[in-house]
């Protein structure tokens, strides 16, 4: 009773110390990138979290979802404008949807924080 | 079923100077506002009752955001922005007064408000800083073929500020007052339809408490979230192109 023990526990000795320093040495491993992931997302993540405060915070996700559409119907505004203005009828409310377009995508990437923040909002 | 959007409205009261049913809420808020004001300061004492200290907790709530936000030398707007609150809010919460008129609930009010906030903007940082304020349309490191191309879409973007901030505030209200109506026209619909129908009549009732719970909510938050982007816009005015 006792002797399968026994063996089982020699057995299982002789090859598990290799296993063990195995073990140790791949945990040190993920250990160490581990840290260095973290370290990594906090450093990608460090220049954004600039909410102070909740409120902050609140304020840029309630901007998110008119952002869009704001810039696009500023586009087309603008473009009417030129239409009015100019004369050149189809043209200008084209090219200024266009503009537009880029112009709400350009304000939703902002405010997700994707994108670089506009010169007038970067505080430094 | 009444219309949903029929509350919606605009009647004239006096026809010869053009005073409506909105213009009777705006003064109403506006006299609110004041009178409460006058009410709430009227005993200035060191130990406040209740509504000195109602008063002066709505003040350091404001005074709190727009600091956060601009830092001391945004105090300079803080009657600009505390009135805009204040205005806003009470337009709201007057809205949510079964019958009452949801001004905000207007495009061209919530829009007018925004451009008396991207008008002070743009003045006070023309004042302030010269040309060196349109410096914030050009975005530094950018190659030099796609500056002009870049500096339109700044410039377009900068516009459409005031729009998501008008937008915002107006798509909340209209939708929260159009959807109350929705499910109160539902009871009314299913308890005159009777039957099977009439035992069902409580269930959008249900629903229409927890929205104007959800109402009251949102009509704060709109106007919180009003202020905190004034105070963010005001920052540009105050400290553009670092």
């Amino acid at each position: 009773m006792s002797d399968p023990t026994q063996r089982n526990g020699g057995d299982g000795r002789t090859p598990s110390s290799p296993g063990e320093s195995d073990l140790s040495a791949r945990l040190k491993s993920l250990e160490t990138r581990l840290d260095q992931a973290s370290a990594h997302r906090s450093e990608t993540k460090d220049p954004r979290p600039r909410a102070t405060s909740d409120s902050r915070a609140l304020g840029q996700a309630m901007r998110l979802s008119a952002e869009f559409i704001a810039g696009v119907f500023a586009g087309g505004m603008i473009g009417y404008l030129v239409d009015a203005l100019a004369g050149t009828r189809p043209w200008g409310l084209i090219v200024c949807l266009i503009l537009g377009f880029f112009a709400g995508m350009l304000n939703l990437m902002r405010a997700a924080g994707l994108a670089k923040p506009a010169k007038y909002d970067d505080k430094s | 079923m009444a219309s949903p959007i029929e509350q919606f409205q605009i009647k004239p009261i006096i026809p010869v100077i053009n005073f409506t049913n909105s213009s009777l809420f705006m003064i109403a808020a506006a006299g609110l506002i004041v009178g409460g004001m006058l009410l709430a300061t009227r005993r200035r004492a060191l130990v406040p009752d209740r509504g000195q200290s109602v008063a002066e907790m709505l003040h350091d709530f404001v005074a709190g955001t727009l600091r956060d936000a601009t830092g001391q030398e945004g105090m300079k707007f803080f009657p600009l922005v505390f009135t805009l609150f204040l205005f806003v809010l009470t337009m709201n919460m007057l809205g949510m007064v079964p019958g009452f008129f949801t001004v905000t609930s207007h495009i061209i009010i919530t829009f007018a408000l925004a451009m008396l906030v991207i008008g002070t903007v743009v003045v006070y940082g023309i004042m302030k800083h010269g040309t060196h304020f349109f410096g914030l349309f050009v975005p530094s490191g950018v190659p030099g073929w796609l500056l002009p191309f870049i500096t339109v879409i700044e410039v377009i973007s900068f516009l459409s500020r005031p729009i998501s901030l008008s937008l915002r505030l107006f798509a909340n209200m209209l939708a929260g007052h159009i959807a109350l109506k929705v499910f109160g026209g539902f009871v009314v619909s299913l308890g005159a339809a009777g039957g099977l129908m009439a035992v069902l009549a409580p269930l959008p009732l249900i629903m229409a408490v927890a929205l104007t719970a959800l109402e009251f909510l949102v009509a704060f938050l709109q106007a919180y979230v009003f202020t905190v982007l004034t105070c963010i816009y005001l920052n540009d005015a105050l400290h553009p192109g670092h």
